[in-house]
């Protein structure tokens, strides 16, 4: 049994010991890995931070109606990544109803430099700040699948069979999401390298003659 | 070597965009559980203890520990707001004052739950000072629909926060009490222990008087309102209606406000 699984089984456990108490340990245990994919899921940190909330405050909803039978083998990460993905799927819909509301998956100002946070070392943060910002960038350029894809397996570096689970895809598509993913996100990378400007032309031209995408 | 520098190129974008991506991996939000959990305590109260549920924005939900306890109150709160609810280190800033009577703000309260309609009618139910009553009529009214007289009372008798908000306050207007959500004993004791003079107003009522007017101020109030209790019998006249009291030359109180904003 992994470590992965050996947490599961502690967090359904305390689940089924108290609903409620046991949720602080589900928010405790999967708080990174949920905000992480939230990220990648929105325009700015502060949408961010709301999304990953509105999404604890679901599954909350949808565990206090389980059986203790489904809690028992509820594989709780990525149910809980299923969960932020619809969440993010009604807010986009939300949003889209709304009179001139601005395009989702589209990074701002705010996106590309979050500024720094209350643990991060400011130093570290700079360094990191310009190398994130970039990739945060171009990464929001990918369809979402894709996006959610790279970001599983690669920042938070889920078992593909998990990225299935949460794209509800088969095992080999969700790796040709993830290998599709990174080959669009190498080509956008390179492009942005060779010539300055983080919305310049290369990264389009770039991007119009890459490999054919569905 | 052309061949050669493009594979280095390719492996150090490789290796650049996985260490990249490995950085993407964040913590959890600061305000997470803040925002995901309510929090209860329990404590004392004009009602005996109370548990009561606190969110970031304020207090969500009050209710009388009395033979359910912590697994009742826990119960009705998930029914209600279906969020998690945990124990907190501390009662919220400005419950225990306010539940001891004192006069003051009070503690933040969450009513986001609630529709305008409702957030409109515990509003005006709030503004009650301690020791007196307003008409359910008169809540509507300052609630901005004067003839939701009916709904009103609904609205009350689901208080979220009972005390905080105090729907005890609110009576009928043939001058009777009226329900309570925990009893009319206990409201009638609540208005007793806070100094209202139940008999007194029952004794108005009963003779057909629900509004009190001043000779020397010509000033018409309900008669519970501060105004009104310092009027001495010489100088006191009592009235059935508003109308007939502005018929007679009062003018309606500014404070109790028995004509509403107009």
């Amino acid at each position: 049994m992994d470590a992965a699984e050996r947490t599961r089984q502690r967090v359904c456990r305390a689940l089924l010991d108290d609903l409620d108490a046991g949720y602080g340990e589900v928010v405790r245990e999967y708080g990174g890995v949920v905000h992480s994919v939230a990220r990648a899921l929105t325009r700015s940190a502060a949408d961010a931070e709301d999304l990953t909330a509105e999404a604890f405050l679901r599954a909350y909803r949808a565990l206090a109606g389980y059986p203790a039978e489904r809690i028992a083998v509820l594989a709780l990460r990525p149910w809980l990544l299923t969960v932020l993905r619809n969440t993010a799927r009604n807010a986009a819909r939300d949003a889209a109803r709304r009179p001139a509301g601005p395009p989702r998956y589209e990074p701002t100002e705010r996106e590309l430099d979050p500024g720094p946070t209350a643990l991060d070392d400011p130093a570290d943060h700079a360094e990191r700040a310009e190398a994130g910002r970039g990739l945060a960038a171009l990464l929001a350029r990918l369809p979402e699948a894709q996006r959610t894809a790279v970001v599983l397996r690669h920042a938070l570096d889920l078992p593909i069979a998990e990225v299935a689970q949460v794209l509800r895809v088969g095992e080999g598509t969700a790796k040709s999401h993830v290998s599709r993913g990174l080959h669009r996100l190498r080509a956008l990378v390179t492009a942005a390298g060779t010539e300055p400007g983080p919305d310049g032309e290369p990264a389009h031209r770039v991007l119009a003659s890459g490999r054919r995408d569905r | 070597m052309t061949t050669d520098d493009t594979t280095t190129d390719t492996t150090d974008v490789d290796a650049r965009l996985l260490a990249g991506l490995a950085g993407l991996a964040t913590e959890a939000p600061a305000g997470l559980p803040d925002a995901v959990f309510a929090r209860w305590v329990r404590v004392p109260s004009g009602l005996g203890d109370v548990y009561a549920a606190a969110t970031a924005h304020g207090v969500q939900f009050l209710r009388p520990a009395g033979d359910a306890g912590l697994a009742g109150f826990t119960a009705a709160y998930r029914a209600r707001f279906a969020r998690p609810l945990v124990a907190a280190p501390r009662p919220p800033a400005g419950l225990l004052p306010a539940l001891r009577g004192r006069p003051g703000r009070g503690p933040a309260l969450d009513l986001t739950a609630l529709t305008g309609f409702e957030r409109a009618v515990l509003d005006a139910t709030r503004r009650i000072p301690a020791g007196q009553a307003r008409p359910y009529g008169w809540v509507a009214r300052e609630a901005g629909s004067p003839g939701a007289v009916r709904a009103v009372g609904s609205v009350l008798a689901r208080n979220p926060v009972p005390l905080l908000v105090p729907c005890h306050r609110v009576v009928r207007a043939d001058g009777a009490l009226g329900g309570y959500l925990f009893g009319a004993p206990e409201k009638e004791r609540l208005l007793r222990a806070e100094g209202m003079d139940v008999d007194g107003v029952a004794d108005l009522a009963r003779r057909g008087v629900r509004y009190l007017a001043s000779d020397t101020t010509t000033v018409v109030c309900f008669p519970t309102c501060r105004d009104a209790r310092r009027i001495t019998p010489r100088h006191r006249h009592g009235f059935g209606t508003l109308d007939e009291a502005v018929r007679a030359g009062f003018r309606p109180c500014r404070t109790c406000r028995p004509a509403g904003a107009a």
